[in-house]
């Protein structure tokens, strides 16, 4: 089991959660973050005197997926989210140690 | 008793019916149809400039940080409520004495009106002894002119916001309420010195109510301090982001149309043909300076910025209100729409120059009200012939001086005895939890 961690633009949420509906994930955890990569913000000016935007609104996308998902999730991901353009953000892979369902009390894959 | 003027009037009319003497009262009418419609045109007038309270609360709202919000909701509606009751138990008479002056009198120059509480007609008035027949009723004068007083001490709350003790600010209001404003009024609107020895002209209040908000606000300001953390140690200037740009400008939009009343009520007469047109003529300049500030304030900040600023857009419009108040009536709509338009781009620059003096104005009222009532008194000189530019600067600084040194000197009394900033700690954590307990967005994240 993997635990898939992407950060991605706001915009593209629902094109990437009904792309992923698609390739079979059942469920999946949003947060609205902000944060900077290499692009490390920009400038703005605000009545009259100028601050750096340096975190930049992102969506971050968590779900846990069966090993024999993973390549095709990661797959979905890069390619529904992207655009092209600086920002489009980063997907990051862990290994899952255990999983629970806490209604049933189902563990592993079985509780994905 | 209620039915009796009824059936007093059915008669009458049946008379006017059967008269011969029609034409005659109908003159009589006519008297106190002015009478009514002077009266109306304050009630009208005063509820909006009434509702400029609202928009003061909304921008204020608006341009303050989420965690600072309710402490500047509550501000502004108390503030309101104490300018009605110092207005109403010192200021009105301050303000027009009727002759009565404590010191000085009408014809060598008045300098402090009478001292006495507000009094009212006796209910259900007659037209023998209405207080002043070929003017308009008590109530109406008092309730427009309270209003004004009030949107005076709403100017103060913006510029010194985020950083300033409850209740020291309360007590200036009180202060600037009851005695420093109504007594600058007298010298002009009450038949005072400026009004008599200088032939001053403010018509609806670019210096008497604006500049006056903007110099206790200046004094305040100075005092203060600027809030932690908008200047760096390097002079650098820190902006700090308004939480609410839609309240912003439903405030401006509010104070706009408030502004209809502020300065078309001060035409102070609505009951001939020439007084009923100038009101009109009042509304259409007052609305044609908002325009030109706007597009000044949009424009400038194009250029300078590379994009429009909608804070300075919305300071724009304001100084374009603030600029025609003085002087609603003789421009032409072109002219009125020239002189807001200075007022926007002056905005546009003191903003930015009274950061670099490092006083931390949160939302522009000084820029807003000082700057561009400063100049909308004296674009008097360009349209109205009796003006002068003697008659004008002078008062400009005498006014100037009374209230900046007067509010100076409260606002030192203030810090050094109650104090009137909050603490260091207290204003990061935020006015709303720190002096309120109370958050005007509970449910997000205050920053």
């Amino acid at each position: 089991m993997k635990l898939i961690i992407a950060v991605i633009k706001p915009f593209k949420l629902e094109e990437v959660r009904e792309a992923l509906t698609a390739v079979g994930v059942q469920g999946l955890t949003v947060s609205e973050v902000k944060g900077y990569g290499r692009q490390s913000g920009h400038t703005e000016i605000y009545r009259g005197a100028e601050y750096v935007v340096n975190f930049v609104p992102k969506v971050k996308l968590e779900l846990a997926v069966a090993d024999g998902d993973v390549a095709s999730v990661i797959e979905t991901l890069a390619k529904t989210a992207k655009t092209g353009k600086i920002g489009d953000g980063k997907i990051f892979v862990l290994d899952i140690e255990q999983t629970l369902r806490i209604r049933t009390g189902e563990t592993g894959e079985e509780a994905l | 008793m209620k039915t009796l003027p009824k059936i007093a009037g059915i008669s009458a009319a049946t008379a006017l019916i059967a008269s011969p003497a029609f034409a005659q009262a109908g003159v009589e009418a006519a008297d106190h149809t002015a009478f009514i419609l002077n009266s109306v045109l304050f009630l009208m007038g005063g509820f909006l400039v009434f509702w400029m309270a609202a928009g003061f609360t909304m921008l204020e709202a608006g341009l303050v940080r989420s965690k600072n919000v309710t402490m500047q909701l509550t501000k502004n509606v108390v503030l309101f409520a104490l300018a009605a009751i110092a207005y109403y138990l010192i200021g009105y008479n301050l303000m027009y004495p009727l002759g009565n002056w404590s010191i000085g009198s009408d014809e060598t120059g008045g300098y402090i009106g009478a001292f006495g509480t507000a009094v009212l007609e006796m209910v259900g008035v007659s037209a023998e002894n209405a207080d002043d027949l070929g003017y308009a009723s008590t109530g109406s004068d008092f309730f427009f002119q309270l209003m004004f007083a009030a949107a005076t001490a709403s100017i103060v709350s913006g510029a010194l916001a985020e950083r300033i003790k409850l209740w020291p600010f309360l007590i200036f209001t009180i202060i600037l309420t009851s005695l420093i404003y109504p007594i600058q009024a007298s010298w002009k609107w009450g038949g005072g010195f400026l009004d008599s020895q200088w032939g001053f002209l403010d018509f609806a209040g670019s210096t008497v109510v604006h500049s006056v908000g903007g110099w206790a606000a200046l004094a305040g300001a100075i005092i203060l301090g600027p809030r932690i953390g908008k200047y760096a140690k390097d002079g650098k200037v820190i902006p700090i982001l308004g939480s609410n740009l839609p309240l912003a400008t439903l405030g401006m939009f509010i104070l706009w149309m408030g502004w209809f009343g502020f300065n078309g009520g001060s035409q102070l007469a609505m009951g001939t043909i020439g007084d009923v047109a100038d009101v009109s003529r009042i509304f259409a300049n007052t609305n044609a300076a908002a325009a030109g500030g706007v597009i000044a304030a949009l424009v400038l900040t194009q250029l300078l910025y590379k994009k429009p600023d909608l804070t300075m857009i919305l300071n724009g419009a304001l100084a374009g209100l603030v600029a025609i108040t003085a002087e609603p009536l003789t421009p032409s709509l072109g002219q009125a729409t020239l002189i807001g338009a200075v007022g926007g781009m002056i905005v546009v620059f003191a903003v930015p120059f009274l950061d670099k003096l490092k006083i931390d104005d949160t939302v522009g009222a000084i820029p807003v009200h000082l700057f561009a009532g400063i100049w909308g008194t004296l674009a008097v000189l360009f349209t109205n012939p009796d003006a002068t530019f003697i008659g004008q600067i002078v008062p400009i600084a005498i006014i100037g001086v009374f209230v900046f040194g007067v509010s100076y000197a409260v606002w030192m009394i203030l810090k050094v005895t109650v104090g009137i900033r909050v603490s260091e700690e207290n204003e990061i954590m935020g006015l709303d939890m720190s002096e309120l307990g109370m958050e005007a967005y509970p449910e997000f994240t205050n920053r």
